[in-house]
Protein backbone atom coordinates (compact mmCIF):
# COMPACT_ATOMS: atom_id res chain seq x y z
CA UNK A 1 0.00 0.00 0.00
CA UNK A 2 1.75 3.58 -1.04
CA UNK A 3 -0.01 6.47 0.29
CA UNK A 4 0.36 6.05 4.65
CA UNK A 5 -2.61 8.14 5.58
CA UNK A 6 -4.64 5.81 4.50
CA UNK A 7 -2.67 2.62 4.33
CA UNK A 8 -5.68 0.48 5.93
CA UNK A 9 -3.15 -2.35 7.01
CA UNK A 10 -0.61 0.60 8.55
CA UNK A 11 -2.74 -0.03 12.03
CA UNK A 12 -1.61 -4.08 11.99
CA UNK A 13 2.33 -3.06 12.19
CA UNK A 14 4.16 -3.75 15.20
CA UNK A 15 6.72 -1.68 16.38
CA UNK A 16 8.84 -1.68 19.78
CA UNK A 17 8.47 0.71 22.43
CA UNK A 18 11.01 -0.72 24.53
CA UNK A 19 13.91 -3.23 22.52
CA UNK A 20 14.80 -6.28 25.11
CA UNK A 21 16.79 -9.22 24.05
CA UNK A 22 16.82 -12.65 25.71
CA UNK A 23 19.78 -14.11 24.50
CA UNK A 24 19.74 -14.11 20.69
CA UNK A 25 15.96 -13.39 20.96
CA UNK A 26 13.95 -10.46 20.50
CA UNK A 27 11.60 -10.45 22.93
CA UNK A 28 11.10 -6.84 22.57
CA UNK A 29 8.39 -4.81 24.64
CA UNK A 30 5.70 -3.84 21.58
CA UNK A 31 2.58 -2.02 20.91
CA UNK A 32 1.10 -5.27 20.76
CA UNK A 33 2.56 -6.07 24.05
CA UNK A 34 1.07 -2.83 25.47
CA UNK A 35 -2.01 -3.71 24.64
CA UNK A 36 -1.85 -7.12 26.58
CA UNK A 37 -1.14 -5.53 29.63
CA UNK A 38 -3.87 -3.02 29.53
CA UNK A 39 -6.40 -5.40 28.43
CA UNK A 40 -5.00 -7.82 32.19
CA UNK A 41 -4.96 -4.14 33.85
CA UNK A 42 -8.69 -3.13 32.73
CA UNK A 43 -10.16 -6.58 33.43
CA UNK A 44 -8.69 -6.64 36.66
CA UNK A 45 -9.65 -3.16 37.57
CA UNK A 46 -12.86 -3.65 36.12
CA UNK A 47 -13.37 -6.78 38.54
CA UNK A 48 -11.66 -5.91 41.35
CA UNK A 49 -13.45 -2.20 41.31
CA UNK A 50 -16.86 -3.86 40.57
CA UNK A 51 -16.86 -5.96 43.91
CA UNK A 52 -14.99 -4.01 46.29
CA UNK A 53 -18.15 -4.12 48.14
CA UNK A 54 -19.49 -7.21 48.07
CA UNK A 55 -23.00 -5.81 47.89
CA UNK A 56 -26.07 -8.15 48.37
CA UNK A 57 -27.87 -5.97 45.96
CA UNK A 58 -25.51 -5.65 42.79
CA UNK A 59 -25.05 -1.94 41.75
CA UNK A 60 -24.47 -1.70 37.90
CA UNK A 61 -20.69 -2.82 37.83
CA UNK A 62 -21.28 -5.46 39.85
CA UNK A 63 -24.00 -6.61 38.07
CA UNK A 64 -21.49 -6.65 34.74
CA UNK A 65 -18.77 -8.74 37.01
CA UNK A 66 -21.41 -11.01 38.32
CA UNK A 67 -23.35 -11.39 34.10
CA UNK A 68 -19.49 -12.71 32.55
CA UNK A 69 -18.99 -15.05 35.82
CA UNK A 70 -22.40 -16.71 35.38
CA UNK A 71 -22.34 -16.54 31.00
CA UNK A 72 -19.00 -18.28 31.67
CA UNK A 73 -20.21 -20.74 34.58
CA UNK A 74 -23.28 -21.57 32.67
CA UNK A 75 -21.31 -22.12 29.42
CA UNK A 76 -18.77 -24.10 30.87
CA UNK A 77 -21.63 -26.55 33.12
CA UNK A 78 -23.61 -26.83 29.74
CA UNK A 79 -20.67 -27.85 27.79
CA UNK A 80 -18.25 -29.81 29.75
CA UNK A 81 -20.57 -30.69 32.91
CA UNK A 82 -19.28 -30.84 36.58
CA UNK A 83 -15.74 -31.95 35.37
CA UNK A 84 -15.52 -28.77 33.69
CA UNK A 85 -14.90 -26.47 37.23
CA UNK A 86 -11.38 -26.96 37.51
CA UNK A 87 -10.83 -25.06 34.24
CA UNK A 88 -13.47 -22.23 34.91
CA UNK A 89 -10.45 -19.63 35.63
CA UNK A 90 -8.83 -20.47 32.43
CA UNK A 91 -12.13 -20.27 30.23
CA UNK A 92 -13.19 -17.21 32.35
CA UNK A 93 -9.57 -15.69 31.84
CA UNK A 94 -9.12 -16.37 27.97
CA UNK A 95 -13.07 -14.78 27.42
CA UNK A 96 -12.25 -11.86 29.06
CA UNK A 97 -8.58 -11.86 27.38
CA UNK A 98 -9.95 -11.71 23.72
CA UNK A 99 -12.98 -9.66 24.82
CA UNK A 100 -11.47 -7.33 25.97
CA UNK A 101 -8.55 -7.34 23.17
CA UNK A 102 -11.35 -6.62 20.88
CA UNK A 103 -13.31 -4.02 22.11
CA UNK A 104 -9.97 -1.77 23.35
CA UNK A 105 -9.25 -2.35 19.67
CA UNK A 106 -12.09 -0.80 18.70
CA UNK A 107 -11.12 2.54 19.99
CA UNK A 108 -9.68 4.62 16.89
CA UNK A 109 -5.71 4.77 17.33
CA UNK A 110 -5.77 1.45 19.45
CA UNK A 111 -4.02 -1.85 18.44
CA UNK A 112 -5.84 -4.86 18.27
CA UNK A 113 -3.04 -7.77 19.70
CA UNK A 114 -6.27 -10.46 18.53
CA UNK A 115 -5.67 -9.25 14.58
CA UNK A 116 -2.36 -10.99 14.89
CA UNK A 117 -2.26 -14.61 13.86
CA UNK A 118 1.00 -15.33 15.87
CA UNK A 119 -1.65 -14.19 19.55
CA UNK A 120 -4.59 -16.47 17.97
CA UNK A 121 -2.67 -19.23 16.92
CA UNK A 122 -0.70 -19.40 19.68
CA UNK A 123 -3.58 -19.23 21.78
CA UNK A 124 -5.58 -22.33 19.53
CA UNK A 125 -2.06 -24.14 19.54
CA UNK A 126 -2.17 -24.31 23.44
CA UNK A 127 -5.62 -25.06 23.95
CA UNK A 128 -5.51 -27.70 21.47
CA UNK A 129 -2.41 -29.26 22.94
CA UNK A 130 -3.81 -28.84 26.63
CA UNK A 131 -7.47 -30.60 25.36
CA UNK A 132 -5.14 -33.52 23.86
CA UNK A 133 -2.65 -34.04 26.90
CA UNK A 134 -6.31 -34.18 28.92
CA UNK A 135 -8.06 -36.34 26.67
CA UNK A 136 -5.25 -38.96 26.93
CA UNK A 137 -4.64 -38.44 30.63
CA UNK A 138 -8.40 -39.38 31.09
CA UNK A 139 -8.75 -42.18 28.58
CA UNK A 140 -4.99 -43.04 27.88
CA UNK A 141 -5.31 -45.00 24.32
CA UNK A 142 -9.36 -44.80 24.73
CA UNK A 143 -8.90 -41.37 23.57
CA UNK A 144 -8.47 -42.56 20.01
CA UNK A 145 -12.25 -43.74 19.93
CA UNK A 146 -12.68 -40.14 19.11
CA UNK A 147 -11.66 -40.59 15.72
CA UNK A 148 -14.09 -43.35 15.51
CA UNK A 149 -18.18 -42.91 16.30
CA UNK A 150 -19.26 -45.44 18.16
CA UNK A 151 -21.70 -47.69 17.07
CA UNK A 152 -20.73 -46.88 13.38
CA UNK A 153 -20.28 -50.18 10.89
CA UNK A 154 -16.46 -51.13 10.91
CA UNK A 155 -15.94 -50.93 7.15
CA UNK A 156 -16.94 -47.04 7.39
CA UNK A 157 -13.36 -46.38 9.51
CA UNK A 158 -11.87 -46.30 6.37
CA UNK A 159 -13.55 -43.05 5.33
CA UNK A 160 -14.97 -41.72 9.25
CA UNK A 161 -10.83 -41.71 10.36
CA UNK A 162 -9.12 -39.68 7.85
CA UNK A 163 -12.26 -37.36 7.78
CA UNK A 164 -12.41 -37.38 12.00
CA UNK A 165 -8.55 -36.56 12.32
CA UNK A 166 -8.26 -33.88 9.61
CA UNK A 167 -11.20 -32.28 11.01
CA UNK A 168 -9.15 -32.60 14.56
CA UNK A 169 -6.30 -31.17 13.83
CA UNK A 170 -7.63 -28.56 11.96
CA UNK A 171 -8.97 -27.07 14.85
CA UNK A 172 -6.27 -25.23 16.00
CA UNK A 173 -5.94 -23.74 12.77
CA UNK A 174 -9.94 -22.66 12.02
CA UNK A 175 -9.97 -21.35 16.10
CA UNK A 176 -7.18 -19.10 15.20
CA UNK A 177 -8.09 -17.66 11.78
CA UNK A 178 -11.64 -17.12 12.93
CA UNK A 179 -11.07 -14.73 15.28
CA UNK A 180 -7.61 -13.41 13.36
CA UNK A 181 -9.60 -12.86 10.11
CA UNK A 182 -12.88 -11.17 11.69
CA UNK A 183 -10.96 -8.52 13.65
CA UNK A 184 -8.58 -7.54 10.37
CA UNK A 185 -11.56 -7.38 7.83
CA UNK A 186 -13.22 -5.50 10.75
CA UNK A 187 -10.95 -2.95 11.43
CA UNK A 188 -9.21 -2.58 7.63
CA UNK A 189 -13.22 -2.13 6.67
CA UNK A 190 -13.74 0.68 9.35
CA UNK A 191 -9.94 1.77 7.72
CA UNK A 192 -11.38 1.99 4.31
CA UNK A 193 -14.57 3.78 4.97
CA UNK A 194 -12.44 6.19 7.68
CA UNK A 195 -10.14 7.11 3.98
CA UNK A 196 -13.21 7.75 2.32
CA UNK A 197 -14.75 10.65 5.07
CA UNK A 198 -11.19 12.07 4.49
CA UNK A 199 -10.93 12.16 0.87
CA UNK A 200 -14.71 13.41 0.29
CA UNK A 201 -14.16 16.38 2.14
CA UNK A 202 -17.31 17.63 3.43
CA UNK A 203 -19.45 15.21 2.02
CA UNK A 204 -17.39 12.83 4.02
CA UNK A 205 -20.90 13.13 6.44
CA UNK A 206 -22.21 10.52 4.33
CA UNK A 207 -19.57 7.52 4.84
CA UNK A 208 -19.41 8.64 8.56
CA UNK A 209 -23.10 7.64 8.87
CA UNK A 210 -22.19 4.19 7.58
CA UNK A 211 -18.64 4.07 9.52
CA UNK A 212 -21.27 4.60 12.61
CA UNK A 213 -22.93 1.46 11.80
CA UNK A 214 -20.11 -0.57 11.29
CA UNK A 215 -18.63 0.40 14.37
CA UNK A 216 -21.71 -0.72 15.85
CA UNK A 217 -21.49 -4.19 13.89
CA UNK A 218 -17.70 -4.51 14.96
CA UNK A 219 -18.82 -4.06 18.92
CA UNK A 220 -21.46 -7.11 18.10
CA UNK A 221 -18.49 -9.02 16.08
CA UNK A 222 -16.35 -8.04 18.96
CA UNK A 223 -18.27 -9.51 21.38
CA UNK A 224 -19.54 -12.42 19.22
CA UNK A 225 -16.00 -13.60 18.39
CA UNK A 226 -14.91 -13.98 22.25
CA UNK A 227 -18.04 -15.71 23.04
CA UNK A 228 -17.38 -18.34 19.87
CA UNK A 229 -13.64 -18.95 20.51
CA UNK A 230 -14.67 -19.79 24.50
CA UNK A 231 -17.23 -21.70 23.18
CA UNK A 232 -15.20 -24.03 20.94
CA UNK A 233 -13.03 -24.16 23.64
CA UNK A 234 -15.34 -25.29 25.93
CA UNK A 235 -17.05 -28.32 23.24
CA UNK A 236 -13.07 -29.20 22.52
CA UNK A 237 -13.05 -29.74 26.50
CA UNK A 238 -16.52 -31.77 26.33
CA UNK A 239 -14.69 -34.21 23.41
CA UNK A 240 -11.59 -34.59 25.78
CA UNK A 241 -13.44 -35.63 29.18
CA UNK A 242 -16.30 -37.28 27.59
CA UNK A 243 -15.31 -38.71 23.95
CA UNK A 244 -18.39 -37.30 22.15
CA UNK B 1 0.37 -7.89 5.63
CA UNK B 2 2.11 -6.79 8.76
CA UNK B 3 0.44 -10.38 10.45
CA UNK B 4 2.69 -12.29 8.13
CA UNK B 5 5.23 -9.80 6.91
CA UNK B 6 6.89 -9.11 10.35
CA UNK B 7 7.57 -12.72 11.29
CA UNK B 8 10.64 -11.61 13.56
CA UNK B 9 8.19 -9.99 16.32
CA UNK B 10 6.06 -13.96 16.60
CA UNK B 11 8.22 -14.54 19.15
CA UNK B 12 7.78 -11.38 21.18
CA UNK B 13 4.21 -11.69 20.75
CA UNK B 14 3.58 -15.03 21.82
CA UNK B 15 6.05 -14.43 24.79
CA UNK B 16 3.89 -11.40 25.89
CA UNK B 17 0.82 -13.26 25.03
CA UNK B 18 2.35 -15.53 27.80
CA UNK B 19 3.32 -13.16 30.59
CA UNK B 20 0.03 -10.70 30.58
CA UNK B 21 -2.21 -13.96 29.90
CA UNK B 22 -0.37 -15.87 32.85
CA UNK B 23 -0.17 -13.01 34.83
CA UNK B 24 -4.49 -12.68 33.95
CA UNK B 25 -5.19 -16.02 35.25
CA UNK B 26 -3.17 -16.12 38.07
CA UNK B 27 -4.81 -12.37 39.07
CA UNK B 28 -8.53 -14.39 38.36
CA UNK B 29 -7.72 -17.43 39.74
CA UNK B 30 -6.35 -15.80 43.17
CA UNK B 31 -8.85 -13.27 43.48
CA UNK B 32 -11.58 -12.06 40.92
CA UNK B 33 -13.14 -15.27 40.91
CA UNK B 34 -13.20 -16.23 44.78
CA UNK B 35 -14.35 -13.19 45.06
CA UNK B 36 -17.50 -13.42 42.62
CA UNK B 37 -17.75 -16.81 43.77
CA UNK B 38 -17.94 -15.73 47.27
CA UNK B 39 -20.32 -13.07 46.45
CA UNK B 40 -22.39 -15.47 44.69
CA UNK B 41 -22.77 -18.60 47.31
CA UNK B 42 -23.33 -15.50 49.59
CA UNK B 43 -26.21 -14.21 48.48
CA UNK B 44 -27.56 -17.57 47.69
CA UNK B 45 -27.50 -18.69 50.81
CA UNK B 46 -28.99 -15.61 52.33
CA UNK B 47 -31.58 -15.69 49.70
CA UNK B 48 -32.16 -19.29 50.80
CA UNK B 49 -32.14 -18.31 54.13
CA UNK B 50 -34.52 -15.55 53.70
CA UNK B 51 -37.01 -18.36 51.96
CA UNK B 52 -36.47 -20.95 55.31
CA UNK B 53 -37.16 -18.08 58.02
CA UNK B 54 -40.14 -17.25 55.44
CA UNK B 55 -41.12 -20.92 55.83
CA UNK B 56 -40.40 -20.83 59.70
CA UNK B 57 -42.45 -18.07 59.91
CA UNK B 58 -45.36 -19.41 57.97
CA UNK B 59 -45.32 -22.34 60.06
CA UNK B 60 -45.61 -20.20 63.04
CA UNK B 61 -48.24 -18.23 62.05
CA UNK B 62 -50.23 -21.17 61.15
CA UNK B 63 -49.62 -22.78 64.81
CA UNK B 64 -50.61 -19.67 66.06
CA UNK B 65 -54.10 -19.58 64.11
CA UNK B 66 -54.76 -22.94 65.24
CA UNK B 67 -53.86 -22.68 68.61
CA UNK B 68 -56.49 -19.49 68.57
CA UNK B 69 -59.15 -21.53 66.64
CA UNK B 70 -58.73 -24.42 69.50
CA UNK B 71 -59.31 -21.82 72.02
CA UNK B 72 -62.03 -20.18 70.39
CA UNK B 73 -63.51 -23.78 70.13
CA UNK B 74 -62.68 -24.62 73.70
CA UNK B 75 -64.56 -21.60 74.93
CA UNK B 76 -67.09 -22.07 73.02
CA UNK B 77 -67.31 -25.61 74.59
CA UNK B 78 -66.63 -24.46 77.96
CA UNK B 79 -69.33 -21.99 77.38
CA UNK B 80 -72.03 -24.17 76.33
CA UNK B 81 -71.07 -26.08 79.14
CA UNK B 82 -71.49 -23.09 81.82
CA UNK B 83 -75.20 -22.71 79.95
CA UNK B 84 -76.03 -26.28 80.28
CA UNK B 85 -74.97 -26.40 83.98
CA UNK B 86 -76.70 -22.87 84.68
CA UNK B 87 -79.92 -24.12 83.02
CA UNK B 88 -79.53 -27.50 85.19
CA UNK B 89 -79.16 -25.75 88.45
CA UNK B 90 -82.05 -23.23 88.08
CA UNK B 91 -83.95 -26.51 86.72
CA UNK B 92 -82.89 -28.10 89.74
CA UNK B 93 -83.80 -25.12 92.28
CA UNK B 94 -87.15 -24.41 90.41
CA UNK B 95 -87.65 -28.37 90.62
CA UNK B 96 -86.35 -28.05 94.66
CA UNK B 97 -88.42 -25.48 95.50
CA UNK B 98 -92.18 -26.79 93.62
CA UNK B 99 -91.41 -29.62 96.14
CA UNK B 100 -91.24 -27.60 99.07
CA UNK B 101 -93.96 -25.72 98.00
CA UNK B 102 -96.14 -28.59 97.40
CA UNK B 103 -94.68 -30.30 100.62
CA UNK B 104 -95.66 -27.07 102.49
CA UNK B 105 -98.97 -26.24 100.56
CA UNK B 106 -99.62 -30.62 101.69
CA UNK B 107 -98.91 -29.99 105.06
CA UNK B 108 -101.44 -26.43 105.29
CA UNK B 109 -103.64 -28.52 103.85
CA UNK B 110 -103.21 -31.21 106.00
CA UNK B 111 -103.11 -28.47 109.14
CA UNK B 112 -106.64 -27.03 107.96
CA UNK B 113 -108.76 -30.88 106.95
CA UNK B 114 -107.23 -31.79 110.67
CA UNK B 115 -108.48 -28.39 111.63
CA UNK B 116 -111.51 -28.70 110.17
CA UNK B 117 -111.99 -32.84 111.33
CA UNK B 118 -110.93 -31.30 114.99
CA UNK B 119 -114.35 -28.68 114.16
CA UNK B 120 -116.48 -31.07 113.17
CA UNK B 121 -116.10 -33.65 115.70
CA UNK B 122 -116.30 -31.04 118.04
CA UNK B 123 -119.55 -29.58 116.89
CA UNK B 124 -120.72 -33.37 116.23
CA UNK B 125 -119.74 -33.35 120.27
CA UNK B 126 -121.73 -30.31 120.88
CA UNK B 127 -124.29 -31.69 118.59
CA UNK B 128 -124.61 -34.15 120.40
CA UNK B 129 -124.68 -32.82 124.11
CA UNK B 130 -127.39 -30.34 122.63
CA UNK B 131 -129.51 -32.68 121.18
CA UNK B 132 -129.57 -34.99 124.70
CA UNK B 133 -130.19 -31.82 126.27
CA UNK B 134 -133.02 -30.71 124.38
CA UNK B 135 -134.50 -34.39 123.75
CA UNK B 136 -133.94 -34.59 127.86
CA UNK B 137 -136.52 -31.25 128.26
CA UNK B 138 -138.45 -32.04 125.17
CA UNK B 139 -139.08 -35.42 126.29
CA UNK B 140 -139.84 -34.17 130.00
CA UNK B 141 -142.16 -31.11 129.15
CA UNK B 142 -144.25 -33.84 126.49
CA UNK B 143 -144.51 -36.49 128.60
CA UNK B 144 -144.26 -34.86 131.85
CA UNK B 145 -141.76 -37.12 133.29
CA UNK B 146 -138.06 -37.38 133.72
CA UNK B 147 -136.34 -39.36 131.70
CA UNK B 148 -132.84 -40.60 132.58
CA UNK B 149 -130.56 -39.19 130.44
CA UNK B 150 -128.69 -42.37 129.76
CA UNK B 151 -131.65 -43.60 127.74
CA UNK B 152 -131.67 -40.16 126.14
CA UNK B 153 -127.83 -40.48 125.45
CA UNK B 154 -128.53 -43.81 123.58
CA UNK B 155 -131.44 -43.11 121.97
CA UNK B 156 -129.29 -39.95 120.55
CA UNK B 157 -126.75 -41.72 119.26
CA UNK B 158 -128.72 -44.27 118.20
CA UNK B 159 -130.16 -41.43 115.71
CA UNK B 160 -126.73 -40.02 114.90
CA UNK B 161 -125.36 -43.76 114.35
CA UNK B 162 -122.50 -43.63 111.73
CA UNK B 163 -122.52 -39.79 111.35
CA UNK B 164 -120.46 -39.00 113.85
Amino acid sequence: MASGSIDPMHQFEIHPIVSLQLGSYDISFTNSALFMVLSVTLITGFLVFSTRGRALVPGRWQSMAEMGYEMVANLLRDNVGSEGRKYFPFVFSLFMFILFGNIIGLIPGAFTFTSHIAVTFAMAIVIFLAVTVIGFARHGAGFLRLFFPHGAPLWTAVILIPIELVSYLSRPISLSVRLFANMVVGHVLLKVLGGFVIMLGIFGIFPIGVLVGIQALELLVAALQAYVFTILTCIYLHDAIHLH
Amino acid sequence: MPQFDQIDTFLSQAFWLVITFGALYFLMAKFALPRLASILEERENRVSGDLEKAERLKQEAEEVLADYQKAIADARASAIAALKESADEIAAIGAKRQAEFDAQLADKTQIAEDKINAARSEAMEHIKDVAVEVATAATGKLLGSDVTESKVSKAVDDVLGGKS
